[in-house]
């Protein structure tokens, strides 16, 4: 059984559909690539897996429950953690506060600990600024900071919301190696990103949404070799 | 937006500045020519500021949580007061004495009163401002002014129109008495008179603010309340419960403005149904000048308004108190927004 198994979900904004029958899986062990232009929804689609909203059909299961109608709270206890677009840190905490408000569900202060610590091997910038306020820090290391405080829950599936949006070329190979790295660590990702090229080459399988529908899948490699992928995300 | 510019300072700071500036030589001119009067002023408006500061605490935490000016706050204020004067009516304690039965009552009554009203704002809370969650910001802010009106409503059908008296738990004396050696019974005129009741008033808000404090800064509801107040869909991507958190800050602005309550009735010995109005509006001032949704700057806010309220009663006429405290509210929105120490948070 799948990790996380979406299926045939639909939601709405108002009057206007955001998502029409979409369905996805995650595996255990998997990063799964969702891309797509601007508007496609797949923030709308984090946000539903994440409770932040709920499907007006369909049902999403995590892990064994139906989280379909579960709040982000309990979602969040449960094993998913987003990294949301544009970062979304606590702008007047200090790192240190951002990464252990990542922490705020768990109970094993001792393991907290070797955690953030494990963050910082693998950002060593964050704990040169973990006593900085998060507002003043550069793009890159806003990302960091956010996917860090992502990590610090210990996630089952760990969601990342265009983690490369903004960012310069060799920031991107930074962020896009850590997300491989996590990954290898055994932590499950489903990214999304505009970035499809740099996407698909780090992904087992990738999805291709468009106004609101998945119009294509398969493995990473499949999709970065397929006529339409190449002529309306790569540029080719 | 273009501001006009000064060697890097706006013209409005600029202008603040100068009025600070003027306000103090002003005062430092009466503080030298009449000392005793000065420091007679300055400690009625350290104790009137103290309970501005609870009040202003609880506006300051609402508004930073749920952008809500939560003009019922001002009434859980006075009904706090009501409150007390009930829980102390059950006990045969002796009026203007210190006696071992006024301090258990105290002790009792304090932590009870604040207990209450905190229950009763998380109510006020979950039936009145929480089904406007995700309602346009006007919804819940005409909302509070309604509650309001039903909480005033509610305590002049309980006691009527009269103002209530509160039993007078505190002698205002043993206190200090005279200045530099004056002696008061030669000369009243040089004469200053720091009575127990200032003290206490000063030192329970002291003690309540610093609470707070620790609980806001150390402990992880606090971390929770300040985190949902940065970033409300992040902080729920944590796995914080916002519903919860917001219903707690909800109750710790009821605890403090309980506790404001109490203190008002313990050291004026009056209060009426209509109270919370204009008190709640002052101290909504302080928490405006200290900027609003900054916790600090509400403490400090109450403290200066208190201070500017007395000085205003004691040097101008406590005609023009309110025309001068409005004034400054006015005057902070148009020139500084975002108060003393609010911040121009540097957006994402």
């Amino acid at each position: 059984m799948a990790l996380l198994e979406v299926t045939e979900i639909n939601a709405h904004y108002g009057r206007i559909q955001a998502l029409r029958n979409l369905s996805l899986k995650v595996d255990k062990g998997e990063i799964v690539a969702l891309i797509g232009s601007n508007g496609a929804g797949k923030t709308t689609t984090l946000r539903t897996i994440s409770g932040l909203m709920h499907p007006g059909q369909g049902t999403i299961k995590f892990d064994g429950h139906d989280i379909t109608r579960t709040g982000p709270e309990k979602i969040v206890d449960l094993g998913i953690c987003q990294s949301p677009e544009g970062r979304r840190l606590f702008a007047r905490m200090t790192v240190m506060d951002n990464l252990m408000m990542g922490a705020y569900t768990r109970r094993d202060p001792a393991q907290i600990k070797v955690d953030v610590e494990h963050v910082f091997e693998l950002f060593p910038r964050l704990k040169e600024r973990r006593n900085q306020i998060a507002g003043t820090l550069s793009g890159g290391e806003q990302q960091m900071c956010a996917m860090g405080r992502a990590l610090m829950a210990k996630p089952k599936l760990l969601m990342l919301d265009e983690p490369s949006l903004g960012l310069s070329p060799i920031l991107c190979d930074t962020i896009f190696s850590i997300v491989g790295e996590i990954n290898s660590a055994g932590t499950p990702v489903l990214l999304v990103e505009q970035n499809a090229r740099r996407a698909l080459e780090v992904a087992h399988r990738g999805y291709v949404i468009e106004t609101g529908v998945i119009v294509q899948t398969g493995t990473g490699k499949e999709l970065l070799e397929s006529e339409e992928v190449q002529k309306a995300y790569l540029g080719m | 937006m273009r501001t006009a510019r000064l060697g890097g300072l706006g013209v409005a700071d600029l202008g603040f500045y100068i009025l600070c500036a003027i306000a103090v030589v002003l005062l430092a001119i009466q503080a030298i020519s009449s000392p005793a009067d000065f420091l007679q002023i300055l400690v009625f408006g350290l104790a009137d500021g103290a309970i501005y500061a609870l009040i202003a605490l609880g506006y300051t935490m609402v508004y930073g949580i749920i952008e809500l000016i939560n003009f019922a706050h001002g009434d859980v204020f006075t009904l706090g007061a009501y409150v007390a004067t009930t829980l102390i009516g059950f006990f045969a304690v002796s009026e203007d004495a210190f006696t071992t039965l006024n301090l258990v009552v105290l002790l009792l009554v304090f932590p009870a009163v604040m207990l209450i009203m905190g229950g009763i704002n998380v109510t006020i809370e979950r039936i009145a401002y929480r089904p406007l969650r995700n309602a346009p910001r006007l919804a819940p802010l005409i909302t509070a002014i309604g509650m309001s009106f039903v909480l005033e409503g509610f305590m002049f059908l309980w006691h009527g129109p009269a103002t209530v008296h509160v039993p007078n738990l505190l002698p205002h004396g043993p206190g200090f008495e005279g200045y530099l050696g004056f002696d008061c019974a030669v000369n009243s005129n040089n004469c200053v008179f720091i009575g127990f009741k200032d003290v206490f008033v000063l030192v329970a808000a002291a003690i309540l603010v610093t609470l707070l404090a620790l609980f806001i800064n150390r402990s992880k509801l606090g971390k929770a309340m300040r985190a949902t107040a940065q970033d409300r869909d992040a902080s729920q991507l944590m796995g914080i419960n916002i519903n919860r958190t917001i219903a707690a800050t909800f109750f710790i602005g009821a605890l403090l403005a309980g506790a404001g309550g109490m203190i008002w009735g313990l050291y004026f010995n009056t209060v009426s149904y209509n109270l919370g109005f204009r008190t709640g509006l002052i101290a909504f001032t302080s928490a405006v000048f200290g900027g609003i949704g900054n916790i600090p700057g509400a403490a400090l806010g109450g403290m200066v308004i208190g201070l500017v309220a007395a000085f205003s009663d004691g040097y101008i006429g406590s005609k023009w108190t309110q025309v001068v405290i409005f004034g400054i509210l006015i005057g902070v929105l148009v020139f500084r927004p975002t108060g003393l120490l609010g911040m121009r948070v540097p957006e994402k």
